[in-house]
């Protein structure tokens, strides 16, 4: 009976063990990976940015309109970019059904420099538009006005090709740098690993620190 | 005899839980709905067989098999959707983060579904073993 707990607890160990070594080899492993990516893959050339463009700390982040803790964390991601005086680029990982028809929408909005003021609708008015149980893309139009935005424009030019060819390499260097879910962000090409405002503003300070 | 068949079956769903764990947890892949109820099954089955061997006998059967046979017929389920054999249409995938279809596919075939498909299957074989074996030493 002894001897049987024994091998049991073992085991166990052994199990456990394994466990916490393979994640530090998967661990050390992504990081090689993530640094081996060539600056580009942060960020293209037809990615939006505000902030500081002078700024020598570039934070990434790549979002969804649709998601809603981008949403929730979308007003402290624009304090934080100014309290530290940074650059934000905004990068597109559409994992939901209306995400790519926002991104549209909001790249129209681009041409007309109404961008930043039509995602902060878009997130103010997601849950009457993007709620996951009842989905009503078409209310977005409600909303837009509010924006500022010429909406006849945006209906017309929405549909450009070159935008479904910039949300398919977004879509492909997120999968590159290991982006499973938004919001993800990286402080001059490092990722931001644990979820949370605090570890963002600490890799953001990190980096300011380390820039001066 | 019994006591390592039921050892032998604790083992296969300590590794599993520590496998999806670590798809989880280290490797970030959201687990989808069929995953979740699979993983119900799976981890307490690791408490089941392990209480089970002290002492083994037909007890650790009557508790373990019943949750190895739903986290079959779940992890049968979702193979069927995985490769298709069933239409996609079918796939409760649609809540949130969570689905964002990334997996692993090993050697071109081995998928996570496809591993708890085989870690079930393999559970269920050796507590009928030792459900048999029991029988026939009455």
């Amino acid at each position: 009976m002894k001897n049987k707990s024994l091998i049991v607890g073992v085991s166990a160990l052994v199990i456990a063990a394994s466990f916490w070594t393979a994640k530090y080899f998967y661990k050390a492993e992504e990081v090689k990976t993530v640094a081996k990516q060539e600056a580009g893959v942060f960020v293209r050339p037809h990615s939006p940015r505000m902030g500081n463009e002078n700024s020598k700390v570039v934070v990434v982040e790549f979002l969804d309109p649709e998601c809603e803790s981008c949403r929730a964390v979308y007003p402290e991601v624009k304090k934080l970019v100014n309290e530290f005086d940074v650059q934000l680029v905004v990068r597109y990982a559409p994992y939901h059904h209306n995400s790519v028809f926002a991104v549209k929408i909001l790249h129209a909005a681009l041409k007309q420099n109404k961008y930043w003021e039509t995602l902060t609708v878009l997130f103010e008015s997601q849950p009457e538009w993007g709620s996951h149980h009842n989905p009503q893309p078409e209310k977005i139009w409600e909303f837009l006005p509010s924006a500022g935005v010429d909406v006849e424009r945006i209906r017309q030019e929405m549909n450009d090709p070159a935008t479904f060819d910039l949300i398919e390499l977004d879509k492909e260097d997120a999968a590159k740098l290991g982006v499973t879910g938004t919001p993800t962000f990286f402080v001059n090409g490092k990722m931001v690993r644990e979820f949370g405002l605090d570890y963002l503003k600490e890799a953001i300070k990190a980096e300011v620190e380390a820039n001066q | 005899m019994i006591w390592n068949l039921v050892f032998g079956s604790w083992i296969i769903s300590a590794v599993s839980t520590a496998g999806s764990l670590f798809f989880s947890e280290v490797m970030m892949y959201p687990p989808c709905v069929l995953c979740w109820y699979q993983r119900i099954c799976m981890y307490s089955l690791v408490i089941t067989l392990m209480a089970g061997l002290f002492p083994a006998n037909k007890n650790v059967v009557r508790f373990s098999l019943p949750l190895a046979v739903i986290g079959w017929g779940i992890a049968a389920y979702h193979n069927l959707l995985y490769y298709k054999i069933l239409p996609e249409s079918v796939a409760p995938c649609r809540a949130g983060i969570s689905c964002t279809s990334v997996h692993i596919e090993w050697l071109g075939f081995i998928t996570i579904p496809l591993l708890s498909l085989i870690a079930f299957t393999l559970i269920i074989s050796l507590l009928i073993v030792v459900w048999r074996k029991l029988a026939y030493e009455k």
